[in-house]
């Protein structure tokens, strides 16, 4: 589904990502952990296409398509979904507005009629329900003045509207009650399948408990230095992050030894 | 004649001169002569200082050259002008139910009007209203002609328009449609005039819209409305202003208050019209009122869009807040100058003002002035002008969820304005205002 291999990325003349490579599955859940500047946020941002962010080398297809050919809303169209870490505050636009909008894009995209205000209203009964997402937020003017928990919690329903074939959960975790992380969880469950993939991005091993991934992957210093299974999670967990950091500068180092 | 334009609209100027002798030779006009001394005053000076240039302070950044340069007739065909429906029609706020009123011309159609079977409820036209107390009373005592060249022109000349007087005690059940349409075969100068008087304890809503025929002759249309709005008496007005780019509007407002009084103006202009000026004075000359003034200007094209409102506080206890709006697209000019005054009587003032520019077009050019100008010292006040783009990060939000350019623009201008048209309390119009948005952001 999601091949990139050799990703350099800079941002202002400054170098990121390093030459990073990740195979990502239909069905599968890819975790991506790694120390605080190593780069996490930088892979979604290049994946979903932000400006200011420049590709120097490598390459990434999606589906076998270019990716870094397309517009940021075709990579959306085409099924690329970001929940960001930080979401942006729009007032003034409607929540039910812009996912209404969103998804008779992505249809358009896909020669599909808008879709009928039945069967709108039907899904999003449906996608509060499985998120427990409050009527009153889906009402009000995207993320304006939502805590920091809410504006996640939106983040995982707007996902759920979408449907998106990858989706890229950026510290979802972060800022969310116990509950909340239970609830977000188990919605990111249901909309697991085996046509869909996802790539979870978080700090804590306590998010990887409820949503179980298939790899977990260390980014450090704009490369993926290790990767493993769900048990790396737990001796990261237990070790941190510097018996990795001696060893990846081993690796960077080596050749000038040979 | 200093600081006024003399070469090039030296015939309109000469005209109206010509206009004004004319008339007043002609002593068949039974006016009264209260009028025709005020008349006599405007008339002098205009004469004195003709049309303003811009070394005029207020009319630095709006040229008027441009503007005045056809040969203008002032005289209007005697036959009433025949009005396509359609156009009318179109001109109304969809699904409001109302009482239509239709103004060509400057001049009021009973025609094409709704008769308006309210108790105390009085329409005329401005020339059959002179005799009444309340013209008598209130026309010509706010509108201060000798800084407005335009006010002046008009009061030494003006031949028509509307006169509407709501008795004390009246409450007006539904909202009052006013559709101004110009329609012109000739280059033609209107100097429509009107005058509102909302008695005592009266309510009412008052829409009104300005359309213009499309014709290839260029119409300038110097318009005057008074008003007042008695003591505890409510009155929300609105302006909807559309045209095509044969359109030059100056447009002069003047708002009289009294004690408890409520005045909310909501002005929304869109692209066409080439030159849009409108000056909207509100004098708060009682204790407790309360003045609200929301504009939203979409301007487009090479349009010249100038908001001057004046908000005078004379009295303590009051309260205003002005809000004004512009997304600017293509090569359009913008003006904005807020005067606030509080004078030295006026304790315990909150005066607010905010004016916030959203620049679409790289050559559109904004002036935002705002002033403040305090005499009293127990006040709050403030006032806030900003100039800025899209918000970036905002846009990649609505793009990295499938929205292309397109919408997510318009979305993003909805939102801007959103601030002004949620504030409209009437459904149907905040929907025919957001029509207009989306027609104006795709011509
Ligand atoms: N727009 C930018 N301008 C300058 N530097 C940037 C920009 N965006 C990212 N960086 C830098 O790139 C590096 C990687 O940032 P990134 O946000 O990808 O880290 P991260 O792994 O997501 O960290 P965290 O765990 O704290 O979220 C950091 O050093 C950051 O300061
Ligand atoms: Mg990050």
């Amino acid at each position: 589904m999601l091949s990139i291999k050799n990703l350099k990325a800079s941002v202002e003349e400054k170098e990121i990502l390093k030459g990073l490579n990740l195979e990502v599955k239909p069905g599968e859940i890819h975790a991506i952990m790694g120390p605080n500047g190593s780069g996490k946020s930088t892979l979604a941002s290049v994946l979903t296409g932000k400006e200011n962010y420049e590709v120097t080398a490598g390459e990434v297809l999606f589906e076998g398509k270019d990716l870094l050919e397309l517009s940021p809303e075709d990579r959306a169209r085409e099924g690329i979904f970001l929940a960001f870490q930080y979401p942006v505050e729009i007032p003034g636009v409607s929540n039910i507005n812009f996912l209404k909008t969103a998804l008779n894009e992505i249809r358009a995209y896909r020669k599909q009629p808008p879709i009928e205000a039945k069967e709108f209203l039907r899904l999003l009964k449906e996608k509060q329900k499985l998120l427990e997402f409050d009527t009153t937020l889906a009402n009000r003017s995207l993320n304006e003045g939502f805590s920091g928990g809410e504006k996640k919690r939106n983040e995982i329903f707007q996902l759920a509207m979408l449907e998106p074939k990858l989706a890229i959960l950026d510290e979802t975790d972060s800022g969310l009650d116990i509950d909340a992380l239970r609830i977000v969880s188990r919605g990111v469950n249901k909309l697991r399948s085996s046509k869909n993939a996802f790539i979870i991005i978080t700090h804590y091993q306590r998010l990887l408990d409820y949503i179980v991934p298939d790899y977990v992957h260390v980014l450090y210093n704009g490369q993926i230095v290790k990767s493993g299974t769900k048990e790396l999670a737990l001796e990261l967990e237990e070790k941190g992050y510097d018996w990795l950091k001696e060893d990846a500068q081993e690796t960077t180092l080596k050749p000038s030894f040979q | 004649m200093d600081n006024t334009i003399t070469q090039i609209s030296n015939s309109l100027y000469s005209q109206c001169i010509a206009d004004y002798e004319l008339r007043s030779s002609s002593k068949d006009t039974a006016e009264p002569a209260e009028l025709s001394a005020l008349r006599e005053k405007a008339f002098q000076q205009f004469k004195k200082t003709g049309f303003p240039s811009t070394k005029v302070e207020d009319w630095k950044y709006t040229n008027l050259t441009p503007f005045l340069k056809e040969e203008f007739i002032t005289e209007q065909e005697s036959d009433l002008v025949a009005v396509e429906e359609s156009l009318v029609e179109k001109a109304m706020v969809p699904g409001l139910d109302s009482y239509r009123v239709v103004v060509v011309n400057g001049v009021y159609r009973p025609d094409l009007s709704d008769n308006i079977p309210h108790e105390g409820v009085y329409l005329f036209p401005l020339s059959a209203a002179i005799g009444r107390p309340a013209f008598k009373k209130h026309f010509g005592q706010y509108t201060d002609i000798s800084r407005n060249h335009f006010a002046a022109v008009n009061t030494a000349l003006f031949r028509d328009g509307l006169f509407l007087e709501i008795k004390n005690n009246t409450v007006l059940g539904k909202p009052l449609q006013v559709v101004h349409l110009t329609a012109a075969d000739d280059h033609t100068f209107l100097q429509p005039r009107h005058l509102i008087v909302v008695g005592t304890s009266a309510a009412a809503t008052i829409i009104e819209s300005y359309v213009t025929v499309d014709n290839e002759a260029s119409v300038f249309i110097n318009h005057v409305s008074e008003i007042v709005v008695g003591e505890n008496a409510q009155l929300q007005h609105y302006y909807i202003q559309t045209g095509n780019e044969k359109a030059r509007y100056i447009h002069h407002t003047e708002v009289y208050q009294l004690a408890s009084s409520v005045y909310n103006n909501y002005k929304a202009s869109f692209p066409g019209t080439s030159l849009l000026r409108n000056n909207l004075n509100v004098a708060l000359d009682g204790e407790n009122v309360e003045s609200h003034l929301y504009g939203l200007y979409l301007s487009g094209g090479h349009q010249l869009v100038d908001n001057h409102t004046i908000v005078d506080h004379r009295k303590p206890h009051c309260q205003s807040n002005e809000l004004y709006k512009g997304v600017m697209k293509d090569e359009a000019t913008g003006v904005f100058n807020g005067k606030i005054f509080v004078r030295k009587d006026a304790q315990k003032t909150n005066a607010f003002q905010q004016n916030n520019n959203l620049m679409l077009g790289k050559k559109a050019v904004i002036d935002s002035k705002p002033q403040l100008e305090i005499f009293a010292d127990d006040v709050k006040c403030s006032h806030g002008s900003t100039v800025g783009q899209f918000n970036q990060e905002a846009m990649f939000y609505l793009k990295s969820r499938g929205i292309g350019d397109e919408k997510a623009r318009a979305l993003l201008i909805h939102a801007f304005a959103y601030d002004v048209t949620e504030k409209i309390p009437i459904p149907e119009v905040q929907a025919h205002i957001n029509q207009l948005i989306e027609e104006g952001l795709k011509s």
